[in-house]
C-alpha cells in the first residue's frame, strides 16, 4: 500500500519534570520515523527548553526523559534546539553562552542546540504537519 | 529571509497575560513570524481574552506590560486578530477598549478560522 510520507515539525513547551507531555512528544517523534516520516526539527519553548538539560537528576525509579531525545538526535539525526531567550531564562547554557555570560558551567547536553525563534519558524514554514506539545 | 515557503499559521492563545510565561512566549513566537514574512493569524481563546483587557498595569507585579506589546502588533503587520465571542462574552471584556483591535468570532466560524490555516499553534 501508498502511503505519502510527511515532513513533521515538533513543538515542546512543557518540562520533562511537569506532567507527561514532553514524554509524549519523544515518543510522537519516534513514532513519526518509524512511519517513515521526516522530522525537519524539534523546537522546544518556555518550560520546554528544560528537556535539553544535562544535569537533571531523576528518582531511581521515574524513566529517564534525556535518553529518548539523545538517541534522536545521534541516532536518527533530528535536530533538537533550544529556544534561545527561554533557555536563557531557564539557566539552560550550552559552554558557548556559559562563557558569555561569565556562568561557571553549560548545563545542555550537547545534543541540543541553542538559537533564534528564526528556526521555529523556518521549520513551520518547510513542514506539512506542525505539532505542538504542551501549552 | 528569502526562499522561505509562506504558511497560513494561526496561534491559539489561552493563556491569561499575567499567568504564564507562555503569554509572552506566545507573542514573540508571533513576532518572529511576521519577522520572516510568514501570513500569521492570532485568536485568544479560553483565559487567553484576558490579554485583551483594557488599560493593563504591570507596574506592581515587575513585569513588562503586555497590553503595551499587544498594542504595537499592528505595526509589525499582525492585524489578522481574532477573539472568541462567547468567552470574551463571559469575561465581559469591552472589546471596542481592548489595546489590540480583535474581531470576535461565534463558534462556526472558530472552525472556518482554524480551517482556513495550514498550522495551528496551540499555546
Amino acid at each position: 500500500m501508498f502511503r505519502p510520507t510527511m515532513i513533521y515539525a515538533l513543538l515542546v513547551m512543557s518540562s520533562p519534570a511537569s506532567g507527561q507531555s514532553a514524554m509524549t512528544a519523544a515518543r510522537f517523534a519516534r513514532a513519526v520515523l518509524a512511519r517513515g516520516h521526516t522530522i525537519s526539527r524539534v523546537f522546544f519553548l518556555d518550560a520546554g527548553t528544560a528537556n535539553g538539560s544535562a544535569m537533571a537528576v531523576l528518582p531511581r525509579d521515574e524513566i529517564e526523559r534525556l535518553v529518548p531525545w539523545v538517541e534522536l538526535a545521534e541516532r536518527d539525526g533530528v535536530e533538537l534546539v533550544l529556544c534561545i531567550s527561554s533557555a536563557l531564562k531557564y539557566g539552560m547554557l550550552d559552554e558557548t553562552e556559559a562563557k558569555r555570560y561569565d556562568k561557571p558551567a553549560g548545563t545542555t547536553h550537547p545534543a541540543f542546540t541553542i538559537s533564534g525563534l528564526g528556526q521555529l519558524v523556518d521549520a513551520a514554514a518547510s513542514a506539512d504537519r506542525l505539532v505542538t506539545f504542551g501549552g | 529571509m528569502t526562499g522561505l515557503e509562506r504558511k497560513r499559521l494561526l496561534l491559539i492563545i489561552r493563556h491569561s497575560p499575567y499567568g504564564s510565561s507562555l503569554a509572552r512566549a506566545s507573542l514573540d513566537v508571533a513576532l518572529a513570524a511576521a519577522a520572516f514574512d510568514q501570513a500569521i493569524s492570532l485568536l485568544f481563546a479560553g483565559d487567553g481574552v484576558l490579554q485583551l483587557l483594557p488599560g493593563q498595569d504591570s507596574g506592581p507585579l515587575g513585569v513588562k506590560n503586555l497590553g503595551r506589546l499587544l498594542a504595537s502588533l499592528p505595526l509589525y503587520d499582525i492585524d489578522q486578530v481574532y477573539v472568541d465571542a462567547e468567552t470574551a462574552r463571559r469575561y465581559q471584556l469591552d472589546l471596542a477598549a481592548a489595546p489590540l483591535p480583535a474581531r470576535a468570532l461565534e463558534r462556526e466560524a472558530l472552525g472556518e478560522l482554524i480551517a482556513a490555516h495550514e498550522h495551528l499553534l496551540g499555546f
